[in-house]
């Protein structure tokens, strides 16, 4: 028996631990308080979950000037992809599909093409082939797929109706149920 | 923060294999503790993966409640291997129970049973410190500190730095301490105790804190509370053992 299982046995000198522990522990935890705000990534952007979504203005294949920032209000999936890569190739239907059933509920799907890495012919056929209805993004200088820190395509993020990054799906490809619940949760703005 | 590692054609996600990596090491060490507690190490290894498969189980069904019609009307997407649609929660639930059934069923008598699994668990610790640090997740608060390091848009806590040390450190306390064989339980809870300490310090310097009641961190909460339980815990095992010695053995 050493010192301390000693000191574990007493009632009165362990009581006198369990005391100080919880008298330090309180006045920490009140020393650690902080403004519910200051926490996570608040209104910093940054491409990850609990962070503002970094603003963008992209052209899209039809000509208009899209930006990230006129979308706010909406829940936003960010979709970047690129017209060879197969899992993108296999995810699209759904999210066509998804953008369709959800459209009216303040969904906006917008597709980035990583156009620096592809074709624009390529990138015409391949929304033909799909029938997409949302706006497809052309990232020529490949400062989207900067900003975002792209590893892998296709890259996904769910961004909710304040402009913050909720979810990040590195890879796919999605199937329909995994991005209509991801959808769902912000349309019903659940955390 | 080094997410990705590049071998050849494979980009493996580093986070991921170092948690995995972690498990491994960890079961290990519980299967080779328990010569010391006097437990077949083939019960403790199998308690620890039916825990893992009825916690990724769980984790998947607590999801699919959630969305109950999707999952009704494709229900192979049960199958899909997407870490993104598991319930966390849920899954914990689920793995310790049954974990729990499996011991009861195998008549493993709980403390030992705890006492070997303590300091796997701690080395587990600083697995998840590493993957941590790796994905730039449980990041620190925005700070001016001279060793501050520039991660997600501000100078921040090496929070992932403090956890590591913080992981090490308990486990070079269980590591000698383990040895004296004091009472029963004891080993687990006093790792329980440290690791609620460290979790009730180290949360001060995180920037990804929930807050409830306005501006509590909820994790410093729940770490003191554990800290309290387990504290008192450690005294009523340790006088249930002087009992148990002080009774001729019948």
């Amino acid at each position: 028996m050493n010192k301390f299982h000693t000191l574990v046995q007493d009632t009165v000198r362990w009581s006198l631990v369990v005391i100080g522990a919880a008298i330090i522990g309180v006045l920490w935890i009140w020393a650690s308080t902080v403004p519910a705000e200051a926490t996570t990534g608040g209104f910093i952007p940054s491409p990850r979950e609990g962070f503002l979504a970094p603003d963008f203005t992209l052209e899209s294949l039809s000509g208009d000037e899209i930006s990230l920032s006129d979308m706010r209000g909406k829940v936003i999936v960010l979709n970047l992809w690129a017209s060879w890569c197969p899992p993108c190739r296999a995810e699209m239907p759904a999210l066509q599909r998804v953008y369709q059933e959800n459209k009216e509920r303040g969904l906006e799907v917008l597709a980035v093409n990583m156009t620096a890495q592809d074709s624009l012919a390529d990138v015409e056929a391949f929304v033909q082939e799909f029938n997409l209805t949302f706006p497809i993004l052309l990232d020529t200088s490949g400062e989207v797929g900067n900003t975002y820190l792209m590893r892998a395509l296709p890259t996904t993020f769910f961004i909710d109706r304040e402009g913050v990054i909720q979810r990040v799906i590195v890879g796919g490809p999605m199937s329909e149920v995994t991005l209509q619940s991801t959808v769902e949760q912000l349309l019903e703005g659940v955390p | 923060m080094y997410p990705i590692l590049q071998i050849g054609p494979l980009a493996i996600q580093l986070p991921g294999l170092l948690l995995l990596v972690g498990f491994w090491i960890g079961t290990h060490i519980a299967e080779r503790e328990t010569a010391r507690y006097k437990l077949d190490p083939g019960l403790i290894s199998n308690m620890i993966f039916i825990a893992l498969a009825a916690g990724i189980v769980g984790a998947r069904l607590g999801y699919a409640l959630k969305y109950i019609d999707l999952y009704l009307s494709e229900p192979l997407n049960l199958l899909a291997l997407n870490p993104n649609t598991l319930s966390i929660m849920e899954g914990i639930v689920v793995g310790l129970i049954a974990a729990m059934i499996y011991a009861q069923r195998k008549g493993l008598s709980l403390l030992p049973t705890l006492d070997t699994l303590a300091l796997g668990a701690a080395v587990f610790a600083i697995f998840v410190a590493l993957a941590h640090l790796s994905s730039g997740d449980a990041f620190g608060a925005a700070t001016t500190v001279p060793w501050a390091i520039e991660l997600w848009g501000a100078d921040r806590h090496p929070s992932q730095i403090y956890e590591l040390l913080f992981a090490v450190g308990v486990t070079l306390v269980i590591l000698p301490v383990r040895k004296t064989r004091a009472f029963s339980g004891f080993i687990f809870t006093l790792f329980v105790a440290l690791a609620a300490i460290s979790r009730l310090f180290l949360e001060c310097f995180r920037g990804d804190s929930s807050i409830v009641f306005g501006s509590i961190r909820s994790a410093q909460l729940i770490s003191f509370a554990v800290m309290i339980f387990a504290l008192i815990a450690l005294h009523l095992l340790s006088r249930n053992n002087v009992e148990m010695k002080a009774q001729p053995p019948a």
